[in-house]
């Protein structure tokens, strides 16, 4: 029976592994500043929590130890990752970096231009 | 320009309970596992960073009242107190121990002087910091 779940825990784990290592691709292979902070922030919130999951699944069924201070992580990043890359891509868009040249569509250009113009 | 902070401000609120909650245990489980008065310090005056950063001085000068310096040399009395206090009873300077006590709550628990001195640790720590980071940030007006 344990050994069935070590499996299970390994699985988990695994894929947060290979959730992180996809974040770090998208990373590279994605065009701006927006569709990269989209994988990094999304997939390796996603990969990190698992990873956590699994070692405190492990722990408590192996050991019989439950660590409150994983489940306490997993809450901690859950909340403050993808406000993270808010705020990142705020800025980054508030700084006036560009979008992709392929971009069709930017609904904050027009606001934008609205208040520059109210300002003027 | 005008900025909306309401997604950093509403994250913020929640996140420093959790963030001062495990400064506290780190505080509190120092003695047999990692953490004690330095971490606990520098864990909690990164949450009142956090709510620097999401909100303005003047709020959190409000919400906290204290002054650091003043918090920092409690700590160092606090310290020096536990030392000095071990002369009482005929020990040499700095001499701890440790007693098993039967509190209400908690059941049969082990109270160490050892807390006194990490406390003083902790608001020296607490209190440095904070200093440092207000006065860098006040530097402005």
């Amino acid at each position: 029976m344990n050994e069935i779940l070590e499996i299970v825990f390994g699985v988990i784990i695994l894929f947060g592994a290979l959730l992180s290592v996809l974040s770090a691709i998208g990373v590279l292979r994605l065009p701006d500043v927006y569709t990269r902070n989209h994988a990094a922030s999304k997939s390796a919130t996603l990969g990190v929590l698992s990873i956590l999951l699994g070692a405190f699944l492990y722990f408590w069924v192996e050991e019989g130890y439950m660590n409150a201070r994983l489940l306490l992580g997993i809450v901690f990043v859950f909340l403050t990752s993808p406000v993270a890359g808010h705020l990142i891509s705020r800025a980054a868009y508030n700084s006036k970096v560009p979008l992709w040249d392929k971009s069709v569509q930017d609904d904050l250009k027009m606001k934008n231009q609205d208040e520059k113009a109210k300002a003027r | 320009m005008k900025t909306n902070d309401l997604i950093l401000q509403t994250v913020t609120k929640i996140t420093v309970f959790i963030i001062f909650a495990y400064s506290l245990t780190l505080f509190f489980a120092g003695h047999n596992s990692p953490g004690g008065g330095f971490v606990g310090g520098l864990i909690t005056s990164a949450g009142i960073v956090l709510l620097l950063l999401a909100f303005d001085l003047k709020t959190i000068t409000t919400i906290l009242p204290f002054d650091f310096k003043k918090v920092a040399a409690l700590g160092l009395l606090f310290a020096a107190g536990t030392g000095i206090g071990s002369f009482l009873f005929g020990v040499p300077f700095l001499t701890h121990s440790f007693g098993h006590f039967d509190l209400p709550i908690f059941g049969e628990t082990e109270l160490a002087t050892a807390v006194l001195f990490d406390t003083g640790v902790y608001l020296v720590v607490v209190g440095v910091t904070m200093t440092i980071i207000q006065t860098i940030g006040e530097d402005d007006d």
